[in-house]
């Protein structure tokens, strides 16, 4: 991080004014308490009986929409179209100069952003993991006894829709963001402000769903499934108010990135010579684009549901409860993707590097990624098989879900192709790409279990589908973030990690993480329900191993915090400029990455796989380099 | 598969070979284990006709993916133990950039895996009359022969359970005979909750305002578990019961007892219906 001289410094509190994050947050509070008391007045009914039964859903999602306005206004969102509207000049680019306050406001650079991005979406996936903490305290017993069943569902509701919902971006949000214009040689993002706008969203959205306690909480699980969902108090508007922001946030993210990738590429990269990373990154906001925008608008039917007292998934007054599961999941099932296929990018991007080998099968790997989109969308009554709903279109449901493991086993063969006589030195981002191979191996072949209607009746809504989801979310998602976390920080922010501490964590995580979830396809075939605070006596020793290893697989977490605290912030070691001698192009600019990338734009003329020691024609594949060391 | 890996040479073992070798015994070693040992034990058990399918489906679905957990396990251990850098090496590894015979051989055998799989799912769903899975309101394949109704009522937080052909008498508890094919109508008073019978391998979601229908003919004398497996509120983990399958004698026992007792209650009970809509929600509007 780069410390640019500032301007002559003012006094504090001239530079207190103006749009910054502290009049953002003034002014979302004075938005929130302005919808809050508008709402009151809609309702008519009289305040403090209101605020007594918590049950003014009007007032408090008024108050949300006001407060992220008011907050996205005090960033100074609003300028730029109000001085347009003025007839001022365009400009692409906003508060890119300045030291550290750039990461503290509204900043169009991609850098910036991406290391916002990273802080933010770190910030929210350890509040998600400090709830998983609590509620594997809390099922250390047979009996609820340490927060109660209805904490107990807020907790559960809490964690998922924190993971689900900050993690979507988790790869594109920091890593996509800072590499991907860098990557394909380009200057800036093609829709700099809305890049800013979609990191400030997901912020105000993290901020809402953690203010649930105050509003009692909801008890729906991430899926907000009805007519539960228009049964619970007031806490259920944070969870439509914060899905709503993620899914427009997405929606933006998804859009900036295709418009990036397909008109802002350099000279000669043609798309067969694209990173593999960049296509993960395309086919992931293609999900994205199609997906989210359907989340939102059911959230946006059952937040009338609860408001305004419309009925479309209220079985009582005409609507229908299939038909939410129905939007849910057609959105819900691409979102797993969405949280996957970033993770496929990252681990094809990562091995040619630690093997020195090309990437093997390019095209076999886009195809599978490309696959796995198209085919997202044809899967999610496979959450329903036992529901009743189209009963006669389950073979239809099982067949479209199993051949999702067609396109999948692409990327595994790629990945061993790579592998294959490769010169892999295990360093720790490579250490993590391992761990993938491994989790997410599990996670697909447990996924051939729930595809299967028949086995499906057993497994369906118990502890197997957590531990077949946490496999392919946690073993897939959150290990190639760290991977990538290993990978690009020092490129990042031009600080080396400590290695010895990277490695204790990454094996602490990897061991604790598989004595946590390996025991969970036994409790669910056993037959313990999902999201149960209370359970059968004789599934009290497995509970209480698995939250002993999930406790340990926390302390892991803490392990990677200490490291980030004492590398980045003590012992500060300069990062080399490509330190795992890289060829793909953000290894080739200097660190710190300057403000515009490049000096010149650079001409591409081949793919960044250019590892490796020619093979004779017809001949052998290891050539006399690789011959003496074995 | 691998026996179609790139060919080796130079003065390398051939490791295509070395690893193809290494998979098979270790596949030969695994699929008896896992079917002969590992299958008979697995869940749900043998209490009912759908609970032993699902067993067998299990066991054929777990001797499929042995072979592919296998492969990708061992081949990661291959790699990590033979395709490494030596401490402080910056060797390169070959140029080779995919081998087409290769993939295109992977695709055509995972397709036939994944295809032979659907098509055995389906046969083993339609043929299983829904394998104990909620069918819906008109499930596409209906065992013939008698079959003993019973409607399955889920509200917040409890099921009860009606019997249509025993004057619609509504009991707080279930019990089965054994032999007898079983017809449940699974529903539901206010949210979505989920009947899970785990013994007998049975679970259908319970919708308000739907009728759907699982078959399940226990053919063991045993106590079961009843559990909600659909997240239903503040109780949901507490809405569990012990259900019994009984002789022949024993339930007819037992069903009119249960009349005798709620005779008062079944007379003030609404009409046996397919489903029982709620009236619309009271949410103080």
């Amino acid at each position: 991080m780069a410390q640019p001289p500032t301007p002559a410094a003012r006094p504090l509190w001239r530079r207190l004014v103006g749009f910054n994050l502290l009049s953002a947050v003034l002014l979302g509070i004075g938005g929130y308490y302005l919808g809050w008391f508008i709402g009151h007045q809609i309702d008519g009914k009289s305040f403090a009986y209101q605020e007594k039964i918590n049950e003014n859903d009007v007032a408090l999602l008024l108050g949300y929409f006001f407060g992220v306005v008011g907050f996205l206004i005090g960033l100074g969102f609003a300028n730029y179209p109000v001085s347009r509207l003025l007839g001022r000049p365009a400009s692409l680019r906003e508060k890119e100069e300045g030291g550290i306050g750039r990461y503290f406001g509204l900043c169009t650079d991609h850098k910036v952003v991406g290391i916002q991005y990273l802080c933010g979406i770190g910030l929210f996936f350890f509040i998600g993991g400090l709830n998983a903490m609590l509620i594997r305290t809390e099922l250390l017993h047979s009996n609820p006894t340490f927060v109660g069943p209805g904490q107990y569902l807020t907790l559960v509701g809490e964690h998922g829709t924190m993971m689900m919902g900050m993690m979507t971006s988790g790869i594109l949000g920091p890593f996509a963001n800072y590499f991907v214009p860098i990557m394909i040689g380009a200057r800036r993002m093609a829709f700099p402000r809305i890049e800013a706008l979609t990191f400030w969203l997901l912020m105000a959205a993290g901020f809402i769903l953690t203010s649930t306690i105050f509003f009692g909480g909801f008890p729906t699980g991430w899926t907000g499934y009805e007519p539960l969902n228009d049964q619970a108090v007031m806490g259920m508007d944070s969870y439509i108010c914060f899905f709503a922001l993620v899914g427009i946030s997405m929606t933006l993210l998804g859009l900036n990135m295709m418009a990036t990738i397909i008109t802002m590429r350099a000279p000669g990269l043609t798309w067969s010579r694209l990173p593999i990373f960049v296509w993960s990154v395309f086919a992931t906001s293609v999900l994205m684009v199609l997906a989210a925008p359907m989340l939102v608008s059911t959230l946006l039917m059952s937040a009338l549901d609860r408001t305004i007292g419309t009925s479309f998934f209220i079985p009582g007054g005409g609507g229908s409860a299939y038909l939410y599961q129905n939007l849910f999941w057609f959105f819900g099932h691409p979102e797993v993707y969405i949280l996957a296929l970033p993770g496929f990018g990252i681990v094809l991007e990562l091995l040619p590097v630690f093997t020195r080998k090309p990437l093997w099968g390019y095209r076999l790997a886009i195809s599978g990624m490309l696959g796995v989109s198209l085919l997202s969308f044809f899967v999610w009554q496979h959450h329903l098989f036992v529901s009743g709903i189209n009963a006669d279109l389950r073979p239809f449901y099982m067949l479209s879900t199993e051949i999702i493991s067609l396109p999948t086993g692409f990327i595994f063969l790629c990945v061993m192709g790579t592998l294959w006589k490769g010169r892999a030195s295990f360093s720790v981002p490579m250490l993590f790409c391992m761990g993938w191979v491994f989790n997410f191996l599990i996670g697909g072949l447990s996924g051939v279990f729930i595809s299967d209607t028949p086995s499906d009746t057993t497994t369906h809504g118990s502890f197997f589908v957590m531990a077949h989801f946490h496999y392919t979310i946690m073993g897939g998602l959150v290990f190639t973030f760290f991977a990538a976390i290993y990978y690009w920080v020092p490129k990042m922010v031009g600080l080396n990690f400590n290695e010895k501490l990277a490695k204790a964590h990454f094996w602490l995580m990897f061991l604790a993480f598989n004595s946590t979830f390996m025991p969970l396809f036994a409790l669910g075939m056993e037959g313990m329900p999902r999201r149960v605070s209370f359970y059968e006596p004789k599934f009290q020793t497995l509970n209480i191993w698995v939250s002993v290893s999930a406790f340990v697989l926390g302390l892991s977490m803490l392990i990677f915090l200490f490291n980030v605290v004492y590398s980045l912030i003590f012992v500060r070691e300069p990062a080399q400029r490509n330190p795992w001698r890289a060829k793909s192009l953000e290894w080739q600019v200097p660190t710190p990455v300057p403000v515009n990338n490049f000096e010149q734009i650079p001409v591409i003329d081949s793919d960044p796989y250019d590892y490796g020691t020619p093979v004779p024609i017809g001949g052998a594949v290891g050539g006399p380099q690789t011959a003496g060391a074995s | 598969m691998s026996s179609e890996a790139p060919p080796a040479g130079g003065g390398e073992p051939d490791h295509a070979r070395r690893f193809a070798t290494i998979w098979l015994v270790a596949t030969v070693l695994a699929l008896p284990l896992v079917i002969f040992v590992l299958g008979p034990i697995l869940p749900p058990g043998n209490g009912s006709d759908t609970a032993s399918g699902q067993v067998t489906d299990n066991t054929v679905l777990l001797a499929m993916a042995t072979p592919v957990l296998l492969l990708v396990v061992l081949y990661l251990l291959y790699a990590i133990v033979n395709f490494r850098q030596g401490a402080g090496g910056v060797l390169e590894g070959p140029a080779v950039r995919g081998h087409p015979q290769l993939q295109t051989s992977w695709i055509l055998i995972t397709a036939t895996l994944v295809l032979s799989l659907a098509v055995y799912g389906t046969v083993r769903l339609e043929t299983g009359y829904g394998a104990g899975s909620g069918s819906g309101p008109k499930p596409l394949t209906v065992p013939s022969g008698p079959k003993l109704p019973i409607q399955v009522i889920a509200q917040q937080w409890a099921f009860t359970y009606r019997f249509p052909t025993y004057g619609g008498v509504e009991t707080t508890h279930l019990e089965l005979p054994v032999g007898e094919e079983v017809e449940f109508h699974v529903t539901s008073l206010d949210v979505i909750h989920s009947f899970w019978a785990y013994q007998l391998g049975v679970k259908a979601d319970a919708n308000p305002g739907v009728d759907n229908i699982a078959f399940v003919k226990p053919t063991k004398i045993q106590t079961f578990e009843v559990h909600c497996s659909e997240l239903c509120g503040l109780w949901h983990g507490g809405m569990f019961d012990h259900g019994r399958v009984v002789s022949d004698a024993e339930f007819e026992g037992w069903i009119h007892e249960q009349q005798r007792i709620f005779a008062p209650a079944t007379r003030v009970l609404p009409p046996y219906a397919k489903t029982y809509l709620p009236e619309p929600t009271e949410r103080g509007h």
